[in-house]
């Protein structure tokens, strides 16, 4: 966790973007560690694939467009700053009103995951509960995660290819 | 990145353990951890690799745009058809019991598909935004070079 903090504070004040992005890569990384000790193996494996790979090459290919220096003026955002803290500080307050970590009274806990974990082996028959809840139990909400992913890939795509070629 | 001779070694060496393990985590996903969505970008994550240390033209000869462009939709295709043939056979939209004999077993069948589904699809947006993204720093290298 201290080190998650670490490569926070160093994302916002390295100017360099490479380094930027570099730190961001080892952020998720850093958080694909912290959900395997939390037992949220499948949440691990998405952040290592996606936050520390995936994206990172992509914001690499964007640096290799747009230059790795930040040539912004380098102002003080007062405002932005003050909203992001109050934020923050609303969070924190709304914590203590949560159920203790991990505690076995939770919401959560009482309510739907015990029928999941009762019902899957013999409704669906697989052992892994998260791809049963996902694939079976929310089929609507994965259909419409792929369309999302469908319309993202498409819309970039329009994007990035027209452009290039109005220049030609 | 024609000179890096170790990096495309190791790499050459490499990219068939991670394509192997995108598919075991595609097929195994309702046994262990994963599922299509990991495996299309572990998949996705070795070709980008290949094209990264290989160059954007070879990796076009490995997964040309086209077939890309087409695989993006057969995914969300694949996905969506399922729903329908249970409804065909009886059911509602996306409700496997029925396609098999045994419920459990439809079931089954039924989160494979649409995990290939997904798979596909994601695998598929990611190397194309990615062949996206170096054709244009290609062109601009290329521009600079040519005005120099």
């Amino acid at each position: 966790m201290l080190f998650l903090l670490l490569t926070a504070a160093a994302i916002v004040w390295v100017r360099n973007l490479f380094a930027v992005v570099i730190l961001s890569g080892v952020y998720s990384l850093l958080m694909a560690g912290t959900f395997t000790i939390l037992d949220a193996v499948d949440v691990a494996f998405t952040e290592a694939a996606v936050g520390a790979g995936i994206s990172t090459v992509l914001l690499l290919a964007t640096l290799a467009l747009v230059g790795q220096e930040d040539h912004g003026q380098h102002r003080r955002a007062l405002g932005p700053i003050a909203i992001v803290a109050l934020a923050g500080a609303m969070l924190i307050y709304a914590v203590p009103d949560m159920p203790r970590f991990g505690s076995p009274e939770a919401p959560i806990h009482v309510h739907v995951a015990p029928r999941y974990i009762e019902e899957t082996p013999n409704a669906i028959g697989i052992p892994n509960v998260v791809t049963a809840v996902l694939a079976d139990y929310r089929s609507f909400d994965t259909l419409g995660e792929v369309t999302v992913i469908f319309t993202a890939g498409i819309g970039v795509l329009l994007l990035l290819a027209g452009k290039r070629r109005k220049r030609k | 990145m024609n000179e890096h001779l170790i990096l495309r070694v190791v790499i050459k060496f490499l990219i068939p353990f991670i394509l192997l393990f995108a598919l075991y985590v595609q097929a195994h996903g309702d046994y262990g951890p994963g599922g299509g969505f990991q495996a299309g970008v572990i998949f996705s994550a070795g070709l980008i690799l290949y094209g990264m240390v290989f160059g954007l033209q070879r990796l076009r000869k490995v997964a040309p745009p086209k077939l890309v462009l087409t695989f993006i939709a057969i995914g969300l295709l694949l996905y969506a058809g399922v729903g329908f043939v249970t409804m065909l056979l009886g059911g509602t939209f996306l409700d496997y019991g029925y396609l098999a004999d045994i419920s459990t077993h439809g079931h089954h069948y039924g989160i494979i598909l649409i995990e290939l589904g997904v798979g596909i699809t994601v695998a598929s947006v990611m190397i194309a935004i990615f062949q996206t993204f170096t054709e244009r720093t290609e062109e601009n290298t290329d521009r600079n070079v040519g005005t120099r």
